[in-house]
């Protein structure tokens, strides 16, 4: 209990449970197997709780885990058993403002997959090794958006073969379902 | 074609909106290349970043050669001036995690970026660095990251201090040096790089409880700015407290009022982190605790999840310890069992049962009854422990407690659950007696409709073990036989094993108990049928109703005192003949046998192609052939069969410089006439200090007891092995090495085992072949040792622990038995008296089922 507050996960996920953005800083689950499965685990025993106007919590493997919904998005912070509960939902009120902020209020998959950059530095400024570098959102987001202000454009702009295999799967569907 | 676009199409519908639909390793890592474009196109690079980071993101491993080539390509990407390229560039150094040799490539760039008036350049590069570095890189970067740590800007210094407590896990000797830099960061007004530097000078001096104590004095004292730096301080504080003891003039704890003040601190995380360290302090009092109760209690009615999960964890943690300390939040608490989150509600459950009083009890059970049918299988376990806790408290209160179980007993649920239950109920029915009666009809009737063998079994062991005990115990045979009708054959045949023991306990029940076992004579199982033929002989269901004598009430109640194992092995070796196994042939201790016995044992089973019959008997410990310290080291165990013996040579070569091969003992048995070779078994090669075996089988006469002396020689190629290399030369020479005789003696054919009773054991053998003489053993060190040498040189298993000789006594009685060769049972009674001059005197009576085995244990003696 000498130890500094520490995170052992940080894991945005999408309403299947599948992965949008996730950053391990413990050794607990060392293969991409594990990982998963802790996933789905997580997302399985917290998918029918209402999470949506306060972060809700609970207890898994030995690990307290806090979460919060939006939309089709989930977000979890996990920290050990001893972790103070409050300090970890700190850190998730501050992960899940921050990515509001970041997305200018559209807090939905779409939108957070199209900003993945912007997603991936804000965990990058909210942890590092799984200590607590800042909780602040408005903080957080400064630190993220200062950087991006002039290459923000989001990862709209699909390749040339990439828009055209999207445009052919839209023909096939129309003409399948004609 | 058509399925195969429909498929597709499927899948496409969830992912539509995806930018990374179609993704592939392949096609990004081609598009990587445009890194190393004359014109880099940031915005460009930047979204092959991204997808990179998706790739790996979604658990997609590279190559070494695929991530050095990203590596590498990334490194030129240092020449934009792009800011947000730039983070990305960092972001992907740091998952990459490149090798020391790679890390030279972007150490002088990161080095610039360090120094650069980029704030943000600074900051990360700091963070970048410090995660890729290695020891003599650090070195060079010391100067400028002792710099970064004093830094006005906040969130440079607080990426050299968190860099910092990284680096102290793998160079503490370097961050160590940053102490004074540290010291002036704790100093800092902005909160969070408070938070880091006092976080990292408490590692740094985590060993010297004399600065950790300095240190918390000082800040206890001063202001501290950001909540999480208090947090800390409450921990460093509580760690403090635990390692001091108590002021014994005043009574009062030090530091106490700091924690207490944190009580009525602004922010809930340090109210929380305060009121938990008092919770956990070494003894508190309750006068202590009060403060922190009132705060949690406070929580439990908040509206965030967060805070009342986090109170009422904490007091039940405070229940196990302090009960009454938490009764005064049992109404919040109550409230809580409706609590939406499961956690919460079972939370506060247990802690409810833990601080309860008796007459509250029949109310909370009645609260708990709505709330089991919507919780998990997990939580009902805690729940179920936690009332079986409460009603080992108030055996008054047991009928409501029973029922409650009996009733979740039986609804819907896993088999944990169902376990934890039943493990209850016949815990209770243990401890609180006037339960017993109802407990057994719950368990009879969940045994009704139980789809677990496992525990279906267990009750009706149990039932078996104490049904009969009970005022009417006929009433419970109906449910039993109704197993044997109704279930698989695993239950039927434990059925049958609970209906033997209401017949051997209670006479009335016999007849019908027998008419239920003849049934069970035509059942399908083989071991249904085996056990209903063999408690109608041991009942004696021939008719007659007799009294059940102690042996059969014995040999069904009474517990198997055999290792499996050892049985496991007496049973394989038994070979059908008119001889019934006797079980109390098998040995009774654990043998534990030395791995590299066991290993050998093994490699002869294989090399002689099939392992030998019979191995029933024993196997001597190792009897040293050489002298201490001598080239080889060897020692024999010996094997004794029915019609053979087996030398077992245990042989290590200490010389580095020798390999030996085609290691034999050769064998001359000329002074063992009975004795007649049959195999040999080298060892291949003896390198240094590795043992190894060989071995030497010999035929001897069935079921005699044969003795002899045998003589050996260890033959070998002894071949020079070049101490530097470790490769032996190729030509080897012949070369032999004396070693002392073996002896084969009658007490090689004895088997060491125990009886329980002695007497008994005696008695029962009769005086038929009993062997009565007496001895002098000749002057003697001890009575202790002379008792030990005829242990010994009997080869038996000492009884009721007469081996051991009381101190300074003139006379002593030692109780032997054993197993003769042919499987004859040995007893043995020794009367020892010692005279003033160390003369031994003994007395030796034998007792056995065969008159010549008797003479032979006389003969070992006298010899």
């Amino acid at each position: 209990m000498e130890s500094c507050p520490s995170v052992k996960n940080i894991l945005l996920l999408d309403s299947e449970g599948g992965r949008i953005a996730v950053k391990y800083y413990s050794d607990d689950w060392a293969t991409n197997n594990a990982k998963e499965a802790f996933e789905k685990s997580i997302f399985t025993k917290t998918q029918k709780t209402n999470a949506r106007t306060e972060a809700e919590i609970a207890m898994l493997e030995n690990n307290i885990v806090v979460y919060k919904f939006v939309q089709d998005l989930h977000f979890f912070v996990t920290g050990g058993d001893d972790e103070n509960e409050l300090i970890l939902s700190t850190v998730l009120q501050g992960f899940f403002d921050a990515v509001g902020l970041l997305l200018r209020g559209n807090v939905d998959k779409k939108e957070a997959l199209e900003n993945l950059d912007l997603i991936l530095l804000c965990l990058d400024e909210i942890i590092d090794g799984g200590i607590i570098l800042e909780t602040d959102a408005s903080v957080i987001a400064g630190k993220v958006a200062s950087h991006s202000v002039d290459s923000g454009a989001p990862l709209s702009e699909q390749t040339i073969s990439q828009a055209l295999a999207t445009a052919r799967e839209h023909l096939t569907r129309s003409l399948l379902s004609g | 074609m058509a399925q195969f676009v429909k498929k597709d199409d499927d899948r496409d519908e969830e992912a539509e909106y995806s930018p990374f639909l179609g993704i592939e390793k392949g096609a990004v890592l081609q598009e990587a290349r445009v890194f190393n474009d004359p014109q880099l196109d940031s915005r460009r690079c930047s979204q092959v970043i991204t997808k990179l980071l998706y790739l790996l993101n979604q658990g997609e491993t590279f190559t070494k050669v695929e991530a050095t080539e990203v590596f590498f390509a990334v490194t030129k990407l240092f020449q934009s001036k792009d800011i947000g390229l730039r983070r990305m560039v960092y972001l992907m150094i740091k998952e990459l995690s490149p090798s020391s040799d790679e890390v030279i490539i972007v150490t002088s760039s990161l080095m610039k970026d360090m120094n650069s008036k980029t704030d943000v350049y600074r900051a990360n590069a700091i963070r970048v660095l410090c995660r890729i570095t290695d020891g003599t890189l650090l070195t060079q970067i010391e100067r400028y990251l002792k710099q970064a740590i004093v830094d006005k800007n906040p969130v440079v210094a607080s990426a050299a201090l968190v860099s910092g407590i990284h680096l102290l896990q793998t160079n503490p000797e370097i961050v160590k040096r940053w102490s004074n830099e540290v010291q002036e960061a704790v100093q800092s007004r902005a909160a969070l790089v408070q938070f880091h530097a006092l976080a990292l000078l408490h590692q740094i001096r985590q060993n010297d409880r004399l600065a950790v104590s300095k240190l918390v004095t000082s800040l206890t004292r001063g202001t501290v700015r950001s909540p999480l730096a208090q947090c800390l301080l409450i921990r460093y504080t509580s760690q403090v407290i635990r390692e001091s003891s108590m002021n014994n003039q005043s009574g009062e704890r030090p530091f106490y009022d700091f924690l207490e003040g944190c009580l009525r601190h602004k922010a809930e995380m340090v109210i929380f982190e305060a009121a938990r360290a008092i919770t956990e302090l070494n003894g508190v009092t309750s006068r202590e605790l009060t403060p922190a109760i009132t705060v949690l209690q406070l929580f439990l009615s908040s509206s965030k999840p967060v805070l009342r999960f986090a109170a009422v964890r904490t007091l039940n943690k405070v229940a196990m310890t302090h009960p009454m300390a938490v009764t005064n939040c049992n109404i919040d608490m109550e409230s809580l069992i409706s609590d939406q989150n499961r956690s919460i509600a079972t939370l506060a459950i247990t802690t409810l049962l833990k601080t309860g009083n008796e007459s509250g009890v029949d109310r909370l059970m009645k609260q708990i009854t709505n709330f089991m049918s919507d919780i998990a299988d997990e939580f009902k376990i805690v729940v179920v422990d936690a009332i079986r806790s409460l009603c080992l408290k108030f055996p008054l209160k047991y009928r409501t407690l029973m029922n409650f179980l009996s009733n979740i007993l039986r609804e819907e649920g896993g088999f944990e659950y169902k376990k934890a239950i039943v493990d209850s109920i016949v815990i209770l029915i243990r401890d609180i007696p006037d339960a017993k009666e109802s407990g057994l009809l719950h368990l009879c009737e969940f045994i009704e409709d139980c789809e677990f063998t496992y525990l279906s079994t267990q009750i009706l062991h149990f039932l078996g073990v104490e049904g009969p005990k009970t005022s009417d115990p006929s009433k419970y045979i109906r449910y039993i036989y109704n197993r044997v009708i109704l279930e698989n054959a695993t239950v039927r045949a434990s059925a049958v094993s609970t209906l033997a023991k209401f017949g051997a306990m209670v006479d009335s029940l016999k007849p019908r108990i027998f008419v239920l076992l003849r049934r069970c004579l035509y059942d399908n199982d083989d071991e249904v049928r085996d056990r209903a033929t063999l408690y109608l002989n041991t009942l004696g269901g021939d008719g007659s109703v007799i009294e059940t004598d102690k042996d059969v009430k014995e040999f069904l109640f009474g517990s198997l005192d055999i290792p499996l194992v050892n049985l496991e092995t007496s049973l394989k070796n038994y070979e059908p003949t008119e001889e019934p196994f006797d079980i109390s042939s098998v040995p009774k201790e654990v043998k534990s046998q030395p791995l590299a016995e066991k290993k050998a044992a093994g490699k002869k089973s294989t090399a002689l192609g099939a392992p030998p019959a019979s191995l029933t008997s024993a196997s001597s410990a190792p009897v040293e052939l050489t002298e201490a310290e001598t080239e080889y080291a060897v020692n024999v165990v010996k094997h004794i069969f029915d019609r053979h013996v087996v030398f077992q040579y245990n042989c290590t070569n200490t010389i580095p410089e020798q390999l030996l091969e085609n290691v034999v003992v050769v064998v001359d048995a000329s002074e063992a006439e009975e004795f007649a070779e049959l195999a040999t078994k080298p060892l291949k090669a003896l390198p240094y200090d590795t043992p190894g075996q060989t071995f030497v089988a010999f035929e001897k006469p069935e079921g005699v007891p044969a003795v002899g002396r045998f003589s050996n020689v260890l033959k070998f190629i002894v071949k020079e092995v070049d101490p530097s290399t470790g490769e032996a030369e190729d030509d080897g020479v012949e070369d032999e090495y004396q070693l002392e005789d073996s002896e084969i003696v009658a007490a090689d054919y004895m088997l060491k085992v125990r009886v329980s009773n002695f007497r008994n054991a005696w008695e029962s053998l009769g005086p038929d072949f009993e062997r009565v003489d007496e001895y002098g053993l000749g002057p003697r060190e001890s009575l202790s040792e002379a008792v030990n040498a005829v242990i010994n040189l009997l080869g038996m298993q000492p009884c009721e622990g007469t081996e051991v000789v009381a101190a300074n006594s003139r006379s002593h009685a030692c109780l032997l038995s054993g197993v003769y060769i042919g499987n004859v049972k040995v007893l043995v009674r020794l009367s020892f008296g010692v005279d003033s001059a160390k003369e031994v005197a003994m007395k030796l009576a034998v007792r056995s089922e065969d008159e010549s085995v008797s003479d032979a244990i006389h003969e070992i003696v006298a010899n």
